[in-house]
């Protein structure tokens, strides 16, 4: 077990050093000039010069990468180019709103996904369960800003039943609700899967022949293990939720990185949404460290390797 | 293939979603013989007196945008970009995919391996925002957004095409075909990629609603397809700011958007039924 921790520990420390390779690449290798994109238009020759210094980009590559990544270990992730902030200060004081999101909102998808799955698992083959499993794929082929400005339109404009932005307890609930629809979809399909999957075990026909009602056969003996294998891919889920929440949260004014991201796209910031890349990318890569743990956890016959 | 046909066809939803893939697509091959106005034409009752976009009305059946050209047309001209743009890159992205991937898992060893660390690299990094940053380096042409998302999205299909390719070269038909003295290029062409074409097809046709989303998106954020050049999640772009007064300005761009990925999603579900029974109804 340690050896098998110690090993995904490594696994993923190796990958975010592959991501910050990246990000500095789109960072400073690939814009053929920061500093054109930084000074000021009016800044002359030595103004230049002075700031392509301070940059380090007079000096070799790989030396660049080496003080970018002495600066990310520190928490500096460079300055906005618009604003002139640091980028990481600006990260950390948006985190917990994205975080408060990311938790409402797997909430919903949950809510929504897994009692859809174990419906339609249970009416296999009805048109039920072909109804069901449409509905989902229509929640899985809505772009999210489309679903956000529809939900915003009826239910904050129309109806005005909710705030239309903002931060609060209220406010949380529409970027959740659209963030969990797509997701939703996924796991009512997942959970469908998993469910018919179970029901075909010989425990379950056991279950059904010592004459326990359907209900607790369902929902004591089958439910329980149907559900596991799905809640250890919430932790795969981070990649999905990382891009949903720059739409959401700029469509809805939810003050977190993904707002912030939005703002940097428009002002073509690139510190900021490379910054914001190398956050989500932390997450991610957490995330997947999280279902590679919990997934032996849950069954016992996955091999640690 | 008879009785895969005949599997998919028995799918109704599937025929429906085919269905409307065929009236999208001829309707983009045909823009400029369907479309009521040319897509960048400002009528002059294009807007009302006070400036703002026509509601869909006899003429403009669609209703008009903020600078007062029919909404239909633009929508027309933009399934042209949206479907381009999701074939060439989903062409792109299943054509890396299935060579690095049959390569990898025919080789196998550390070539495999080595595939396999890339692939977790490039999944660890959020799809979306690698895309909207490349965008925002490169500048945004429809074909550095084709390229953008097939650079993001050849993970998935390589990692299929792998798994599978590592599963059918342990077989023993692989096996006797070599002891026959066919050579590698004989086994890949004739005993291997056959067996992956069904797999190569269902992901092809999924992988097309993925890159339509995609390509919705990166245009929602202003880094897709460029004004004046319509596509339906630029549309979406431009209108924001006034949707409140001019809701069919985002709802009938949505809803092409959500039919068009729709549809390819039913058709590549059903495709996956059709042509692997042991995957039924485990999808």
């Amino acid at each position: 077990m340690i050896r098998y921790l110690a090993k995904r520990a490594a696994w993923s420390l190796l990958i975010l050093i592959g991501v910050s390779a990246i990000t500095f690449a789109i960072n400073f290798v690939i814009p053929s000039d920061p500093v054109a994109l930084i000074a000021a238009r009016s800044a002359t020759k030595a103004d230049r010069d002075r700031l392509r210094h301070e940059l380090w980009l007079d000096r070799p590559v790989i030396v660049q990468y080496g003080h970018y990544m002495a600066g990310v270990l520190q928490g500096d992730l460079g300055r906005s180019y618009k604003r002139k902030t640091q980028v990481g200060e600006q990260i950390m004081a948006r985190l917990p709103a994205t975080l408060v999101l990311m938790v409402a909102a797997i909430a919903f998808e949950l809510l929504i996904g897994l009692p859809a799955g174990l419906f339609a698992a249970r009416r296999r083959g009805s048109n039920a369960d072909k109804t069901a499993m449409t509905l989902s794929f229509i929640g899985v082929s809505a772009p999210q800003f489309v679903t956000g400005l529809i939900l915003f339109y009826i239910f904050a404009y129309w109806l005005s039943w909710l705030p239309s932005g903002g931060y609060g307890a209220a406010n949380v609930i529409l970027p959740a609700v659209t963030l969990g629809i797509a997701g939703g979809g996924w796991y009512s399909r997942m959970m469908r899967s998993s469910m018919v999957d179970v029901l075909r075990q010989d425990y379950i026909r056991t279950a059904r022949a010592k004459g326990l009602d359907e209900r607790s056969v369902l929902f004591v003996h089958a439910f329980r293990n149907a559900v596991l294998p799905i809640i250890a891919m919430i932790g795969l889920d981070v990649g999905i939720f990382m891009s949903g929440v720059v739409v959401v949260e700029s469509v809805y004014g939810w003050p977190g990185i993904g707002q912030l991201m939005w703002q940097a796209i428009q002002d073509r910031d690139i510190p900021i949404i490379m910054g914001v890349t190398l956050t989500a990318a932390i997450f991610i890569v957490l995330g997947n460290l999280l279902a590679d743990l919990i997934a032996p956890l849950i069954d016992p016959r996955i091999r640690l390797r | 293939m008879v009785t895969s046909w005949t599997r998919f066809r028995r799918d109704k939803t599937a025929i429906a979603g085919l269905a409307v893939i065929t009236l999208i697509v001829a309707a983009a091959a045909l823009a400029p013989l369907l479309a009521p106005f040319d897509p960048s034409f400002q009528a002059v009752d294009g807007l009302t007196a006070d400036g703002s976009p026509v509601p869909p009305n006899g003429e403009f059946w669609l209703g008009t945008d903020l600078l007062g050209r029919d909404l239909l047309s633009r929508m027309i001209f933009g399934a042209r970009n949206s479907l381009i743009i999701g074939l060439v890159a989903n062409g792109a992205s299943v054509l890396i995919g299935t060579t690095l991937g049959v390569t990898a898992g025919y080789l196998g060893g550390y070539v495999g391996a080595a595939l396999m660390r890339l692939t977790d690299l490039v999944m660890a990094f959020p799809a979306l925002l690698l895309a909207v940053a490349l965008a925002a380096i490169l500048g945004s042409s429809l074909w550095i957004v084709a390229a953008v998302i097939a650079m993001v999205n050849w993970v998935q299909i390589a990692r299929v095409i792998y798994t599978q390719t590592t599963a059918l070269s342990s077989y023993d038909y692989i096996e006797a075909a070599r002891a026959l003295g066919a050579g590698t290029p004989r086994i890949l062409v004739q005993h291997l990629i056959p067996h992956l074409l069904p797999t190569v097809l269902v992901h092809a046709t999924l992988g097309i609603a993925t890159t339509v989303l995609l390509e919705a998106m990166l245009s929602f954020l202003g880094v897709g397809v460029q004004p004046p050049e319509p596509s339906w999640g630029g549309i979406i772009f431009e209108s924001q700011s006034y949707f409140l007064n001019a809701p069919w300005l985002v709802f009938f761009p949505g809803i092409a958007i959500i039919l068009v990925a729709l549809s390819f999603n039913l058709v590549g579900d059903s495709l996956r039924d059709a042509l692997d029974p042991t995957q039924r109804g485990r999808s």
